[in-house]
């Protein structure tokens, strides 16, 4: 059968020094392509503060930390849209379901456990976190029964689901706000309390290095094994050494950031210490939330790279009837996709109240389109068949640093509006582009 | 070449009296057809006549309304792909049916995935196993690590096939499994259809162009309408009178 065998020597000659560099090291131009974006964005906003403010707030490590805390939910979120777009549907619900999963949480933990174990019992924070999941799970199983066995679109399934548990979610209280959530589970979401300080955000820096060596041995261990071309060795070593100056920057910028000193008074007055809040620094570190989204990042490109479920998700994405002819159950796909984003969707809740410090039955409004936004900036196809998580996670960063970005320079709710919306559509364009270039 | 008159002891397929409906319209209508082991059996018709309607009763893509399936004798239960595939019936349809956003490896091994511990995909067993594959199918293949969809339709041709040999096929469904190809291809297309021959495979082919008929199968089984209008020894009959039935719809008088 015919072949297009086409002579790599000559091609290798015309190629120049950063294409040869991107080929041996493997890295995807269109994540290059996100994290310049991601830079000049940073960049723009730290200079446009220097000029106009007097000041650059950006790249502070206080402000990179309430970044990365901000990210949390709308990326936890992403990485389930991933799926779900992947496989040509949409989900407009999961703005809905944070509200209605987080009222559910509110109620449980206020009004109803305290009764049964006792106001601050260590357990609540567990019952609750794990209910809010299981009922994002249920809603979202449900979507996806009637969009696979009912064969409604997911448009609609899912606006009506948007409309629905919203308002159930006010129904729930009767609109009123649950405040203060417990003081443990308050600590998901991240706040001075909330994190892992110092050392532990040195600890979960070690074994993100360690993952990232054993990965890259491990790949080469795979490849020999095979007779699989090798990557030449200095690659291995730019890419480990990528790796582990980005985990080590990120740590020192976590630990960088200090406790405000009512808070180290705080603390100080409730341990029985004396510490000078003038003279004492003490790290946030890694925030509880983000290492949640990070943990969520890991195992959902575990699932989708690795896995045959991943497998048979970019399979229905990419040919629906050949994935069916191929003996995969389409139908229960579909449903289960929908209920990793419900499950997701509850996550999310539990990071955004815990963060609130309280439910209420507006709680995320509007961030189905920031998670759908994010996913399809982090280079998802709406045509389906196409997507990573890490994009999605980068995509999510890109659309908060706008956001965050804007507010630290004084732009108005309006104005963000607009230059958010601008740059959505002008990420898609580019990346058709981008694809036109590519073939 | 096998004959039909000389066929003995148990089919390896025996499709019995299978009819299925689609809106009150049969397109499959009490068909009946058998399929020996080493033999190569056309399903000709026009467009529209039930070929490929009946054939998918066979692959699991349908659930026909009445009628039995046996295998090797036995009556089987084939409500999806799954469980033809688990009767080692293997299908290369005339979609090609290929996921175009994966590589030759994922779309090979697609449902019958090689997991390592833990359950894990081992892509790189996926594609050592597939490129000792298509180097007896398609020698010159490279292109291993690029989504199908940048191949051409020879290479894509040579993914669905390989896909269908490389588990052990006891029974190959091949919808016009050369309508896109060169001359080249569909020689070499049709020097595979002798070589499974050869290793003891029925093998079903829907196809258009009657000289491949001719050349490729012992017997041919003429549709029109969803009806079965006759089976024919084709090297007892001319093309003519093939064409002849796929036209009229009725069988050659001497062939009757």
């Amino acid at each position: 059968m015919s072949n297009n065998a086409h002579a790599p020597a000559t091609k290798d000659a015309q190629m120049g020094a950063i294409a040869r560099f991107l080929q041996a090291t493997e890295i995807n131009t269109r994540l290059l392509g996100m994290v310049g974006a991601l830079l000049l964005i940073w960049g723009g906003f730290h200079i446009y503060g220097a000029v106009f403010n007097g000041q650059g707030a950006f790249i502070t490590p206080r402000n990179l930390w309430n970044l990365m805390v901000q990210t949390s939910s709308i990326g936890i979120m992403a990485t389930g849209m991933v799926l779900v777009i992947v496989t040509r549907n949409i989900d407009l619900s999961v703005g809905s379901l944070i509200g209605v999963t987080g009222m559910a949480m509110g109620i449980l933990q206020v009004e109803i456990l305290p009764d049964y174990v006792g106001i601050g019992h260590w357990s609540i924070w567990i019952i609750t976190a794990i209910v809010g999941l299981a009922l994002g799970a249920l809603i979202g199983a449900f979507h996806g029964w009637l969009i696979a066995y009912r064969d409604i679109p997911s448009f609609i399934v899912t606006l009506g689901g948007l409309m629905v548990w919203r308002g159930m979610a006010f129904l729930s209280a009767g609109g009123k706000t649950i405040a203060p959530v417990d003081a443990n589970f308050a600590l998901l979401g991240g706040g001075p309390y909330g994190t892992v300080g110092e050392m532990g955000s040195w600890i979960v820096g070690a074994i993100a290095a360690a993952g990232v060596i054993w990965m890259i041995v491990a790949g080469r261990a795979s490849r020999s094994k095979h007779d699989f071309p090798q990557r030449p060795m200095w690659a291995e070593y730019v890419l480990g050494a990528l790796g582990l100056g980005l985990i080590a920057g990120t740590v020192w910028i976590v630990n960088a950031y200090p406790w405000p000193k009512g808070i180290v008074k705080d603390y100080a007055a409730a341990n029985g210490l004396t510490l000078d809040p003038e003279t004492t620094f003490i790290s946030h570190g890694f925030a509880i939330p983000v290492l949640i989204l990070l943990g969520v990042g890991i195992l959902m490109t575990i699932l989708m790279t690795r896995t045959r479920f991943g497998r048979y998700v970019f399979a229905i994405g990419g040919n629906p009837e050949a994935a069916a002819l191929a003996g995969i159950n389409t139908k229960a796909m579909t449903t289960k996709i929908f209920a990793l984003m419900g499950m997701l969707s509850g996550l999310a809740a539990v990071i955004a109240s815990a963060r609130l410090n309280s439910a209420t039955n507006a709680l995320g409004t509007l961030d189905e389109l920031y998670v759908i936004a994010a996913a399809v900036i982090g280079g998802t196809s709406l045509a389906g068949g196409v997507g990573t998580i890490y994009g999605a996670i980068l995509g999510a960063l890109v659309m908060q640093s706008l956001q965050s970005g804007m507010v630290l320079i004084g732009f108005d709710a309006a104005v963000q509006r607009i230059v958010v919306g601008v740059v959505l559509v002008l990420a898609v364009y580019l990346d058709n582009l981008y694809n036109k270039a590519v073939k | 070449m096998t004959n039909a008159m000389t066929n003995t002891g148990t089919p390896l397929v025996e499709l019995r009296d299978i009819s299925i409906s689609f809106g009150g319209i049969k397109a499959v209508d009490n068909v009946t057809v058998d399929l020996y082991p080493g033999e190569v059996v056309g399903l000709l018709g026009h467009n529209g006549a039930g070929k490929s309607t009946l054939i998918k009763c066979l692959s699991g893509a349908y659930q026909m309304d009445s009628g039995e399936i046996l295998i090797s004798g036995k009556r089987v239960d084939i409500q999806n792909p799954r469980d033809a595939r688990a009767q080692n019936i293997e299908t290369i349809y005339q979609t090609l049916a290929l996921a175009d956003n994966l590589d030759a490896a994922s779309n090979l091994f697609l449902g019958r995935e090689i997991v390592g511990p833990g359950g894990f995909l081992d892509d790189s067993a996926m594609e050592a196993e597939t490129r000792k594959i298509m180097a007896r199918l398609n020698p010159n293949f490279r292109k291993f690590n690029v989504p199908v969809s940048a191949l051409s339709g020879g290479q894509r041709q040579s993914v669905a096939i390989a896909r269908a040999v490389y588990f052990n096929a006891k029974i190959l469904i091949m919808d016009e499994p050369t309508a896109a190809l060169g001359p080249q291809e569909t020689q070499m297309v049709a020097e595979l259809i002798q070589e499974l021959k050869k290793q003891g495979l029925g093998i079903f082919l829907i196809e258009h162009d009657i000289h491949n008929v001719m050349k490729l199968c012992d017997r041919a089984v003429v549709m029109k309408n969803g009806q079965r209008v006759g089976t024919v020894n084709v090297n007892e009959v001319t093309d003519d009178d093939i064409l002849g039935m796929i036209i009229m719809g009725k069988k050659p008088a001497k062939a009757a």
